[in-house]
């Protein structure tokens, strides 16, 4: 469980993170989607308890991450965006490590850290030096530590940044592993198509502000309010664009002369659609198609973040 | 604070630091050092002195025990910061330092380990060099107790320079920042009070003989090289102590003085580590 209430951050006269209200409950995996500087890692490091809040507060499992720092630091599972490894050290050496500083004893990390590496398939890896590991192989061992202490939560700084095509799949089916673990995950990302596939909830957060949230289907609803219906027709293209003109719920209508194709914004529900097909089909225009564009997340979060300034 | 011995992060640290080859460059490069200046003491003072007796005398033995004393607080000096100044800053750049910060170790058990590994490894190059003076002993001229006394000095003096180089490697983002203050510090600890311990002395030379003046005092007991000095020369303590008109031992303010900085810097250390925040009481 993370919850955080008006969680703000400042970096001067800079506001990183302003007022940030989030609720994830247990078992759920959230996605954070935003902009470059949008403030993903700013919340990331707060929740993670490597930075001090300006105002407000977050809590993971009911631990406040300002005053129980340390019990914080036992329920989560960290993975920042960029991290390094000590390289004289081995896979198995360094995972040792960081089970040691978990307060884990020397017989079960023996058991846990075999299980581990087959879970982030790094068997064949283990007596290698981290530091010859390739990237995707460092950012699923980094995946593997985050882990070795069975923690409830986990925060996920982009887990799937600079891996290839296959990497990140196999990083997704990891990530769904541990969904069925029933584990708790925030992870953020740039590419929105991932992320709805394995999110219960995106949220998705602007200068530093929260804009939208909630279930993968609800944010897009919330953007069918505002869709674009393509027209295509057989002929009489300027008498349909002044007829789509006039209707109310009708803006910005573009024409495709070549095509004899128009296209509109359209802000009614559905029975207002059908309305509008119909009344057009009376008007005695030669409609050939009449469709709405499939707005994918890509489309939603251009849409949610369309006029925010991106300086 | 449970068992800070066997604590992971020294566990980590010393494995990491001993494992290098560039450790091993470094006991080398330690005792080819020391060992050349031996063995040209000796050679200077048998093979090619213009005494008829080839002999390696008691006194010169006692000499020798003293340079090579001068050599090994210089190269102790001269490693400290070195070793400290990148321990945490380093962990920095590495990016490394976030997930041991998210770790449940305490910011105490991850800095006092980071200092105990660099004394660790001091300690093994002072341990190496033993046999060096066991050449010393072969001829006589020193006591054991000594020779204690002159380690006891060293393990301060690590102790108190390592901890200022934790300290800046801690509030200072850069490791070369940090490794450039400390040599500094180091330099004033050593070249500067001992410059201003000549000019404070030469002053009050000058002045009514009745007069006394705390300045040679003060700045004597900052200076490694001169509290050393002092365990070879009783003579010189007394001049200081006459000269500002404290009695307490020289030797003695100079332990407390470098405790206490190397207390305030590690204190500062372990509370600068993690950003501020209200912690739980019996928390650090
Ligand atoms: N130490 C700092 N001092 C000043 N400004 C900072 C600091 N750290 C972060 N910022 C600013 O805070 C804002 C949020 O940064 P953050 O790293 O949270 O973005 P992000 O959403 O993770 O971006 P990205 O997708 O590029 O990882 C940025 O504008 C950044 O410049
Ligand atoms: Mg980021």
């Amino acid at each position: 469980m993370i919850e955080t209430i008006n969680l703000t951050k400042r970096y001067g006269s800079f506001t990183a993170l302003n007022d940030l209200n989030l609720k994830i409950e247990k078992g759920t995996v959230f996605g954070f989607v935003g902009h470059n500087g949008a403030g993903k890692s700013t919340t990331f490091s707060i929740l993670a308890t490597l930075l001090a809040p300006t105002s407000g507060a977050a809590f993971v499992n009911g631990y406040n991450v300002s005053t129980e720092a340390k019990e914080v630091r036992n329920h989560i599972g960290y993975m920042p965006d960029f991290f390094g490894v000590y390289d004289q050290f081995k896979t198995v050496e360094y995972l040792d490590f960081y089970g040691a500083s978990y307060g884990i004893s020397p017989a079960e990390r023996q058991i846990l850290i075999p299980q581990l590496l087959e879970l982030v398939n790094l068997s064949n890896k283990s007596d290698v030096y981290v530091d010859l590991l390739s990237r995707g192989m460092k950012q699923r061992l980094c995946l593997a530590r985050s882990l070795i202490h069975d923690p409830e939560v986990l925060i996920l700084d982009e887990p799937a940044s600079g891996l290839d095509p296959r990497a990140r799949i196999e990083m997704r089916e990891i990530l769904k592993e541990l969904k069925n673990m029933g584990k708790t995950i925030l992870i953020s990302s740039h590419i929105l198509p991932e992320l709805a596939e394995m999110c219960d909830e995106i949220g998705v957060i602007t200068n530093g502000e929260l804009v939208a949230s909630g279930s993968v289907a609800d944010i897009q609803e919330q953007l069918q309010a505002n869709k674009i219906i393509n027209v295509k027709l057989a002929s009489d293209l300027e008498k349909a664009v002044l007829f789509f003109e006039d209707h109310h719920r009708v803006s910005t209508v573009t024409k495709n002369p070549n095509r004899d194709m128009l296209s509109f914004a359209f802000t009614g529900n559905d029975e207002e659609q059908i309305a509008l097909l119909k009344k057009a089909l009376d008007h005695g225009l030669a409609i050939l198609s009449f469709s709405q564009e499939e707005s994918n997340l890509e489309d939603v979060f251009l849409e949610i973040t369309k006029g925010v300034d991106f300086a | 604070m449970k068992s800070l011995w066997i604590n992971p992060v020294l566990n980590k640290e010393i494995k990491l630091r001993f494992r290098s080859f560039k450790s091993f460059l470094g006991v080398f490069f330690y005792l080819f050092a020391l060992g050349g200046i031996a063995i040209g003491f000796i050679l200077i003072n048998t093979v090619f002195s213009y005494s008829s007796t080839a002999i390696f005398r008691p006194e010169q033995s006692r000499t020798m025990f003293m340079v090579l004393s001068f050599v090994q607080m210089a190269l102790v000096l001269f490693m400290t910061p070195g070793l400290t100044s990148g321990v945490i800053s380093g962990e920095r750049e590495r990016q490394t330092l976030n997930i041991l910060l998210t770790t449940p170790q305490t910011s105490t058990s991850i800095i006092l380990s980071k200092l105990f590994s660099s004394i660790a490894y001091l300690l093994l190059m002072m341990v190496a060099s033993l046999p060096l003076y066991s050449i010393v002993f072969l001829f006589g001229g020193v006591s054991p107790s000594l020779l204690f006394q002159i380690f006891g000095l060293y393990f301060v003096t690590m102790l108190t320079i390592g901890s200022i180089g934790v300290f800046f490697s801690t509030v200072i983002r850069k490791t070369i920042v940090a490794t450039i203050i400390t040599y500094g510090i180091t330099l004033f600890f050593t070249v500067g009070t001992a410059f201003l311990t000549i000019i404070s002395m030469q002053f009050s030379a000058f002045q009514n003989v009745n007069q006394t003046s705390v300045f040679p005092y003060i700045t004597s007991v900052f200076n490694p090289f001169i509290i050393l000095l002092n365990s070879f020369e009783e003579g010189l303590s007394n001049e200081i102590n006459n000269a500002s008109g404290i009695a307490f031992p020289l030797t003695a303010a100079f332990i407390i003085a470098f405790l206490l900085i190397s207390f305030v810097c590690l204190f500062i250390s372990i509370k600068k580590l993690r950003p501020n925040m209200k912690e739980k009481k019996g928390e650090a």
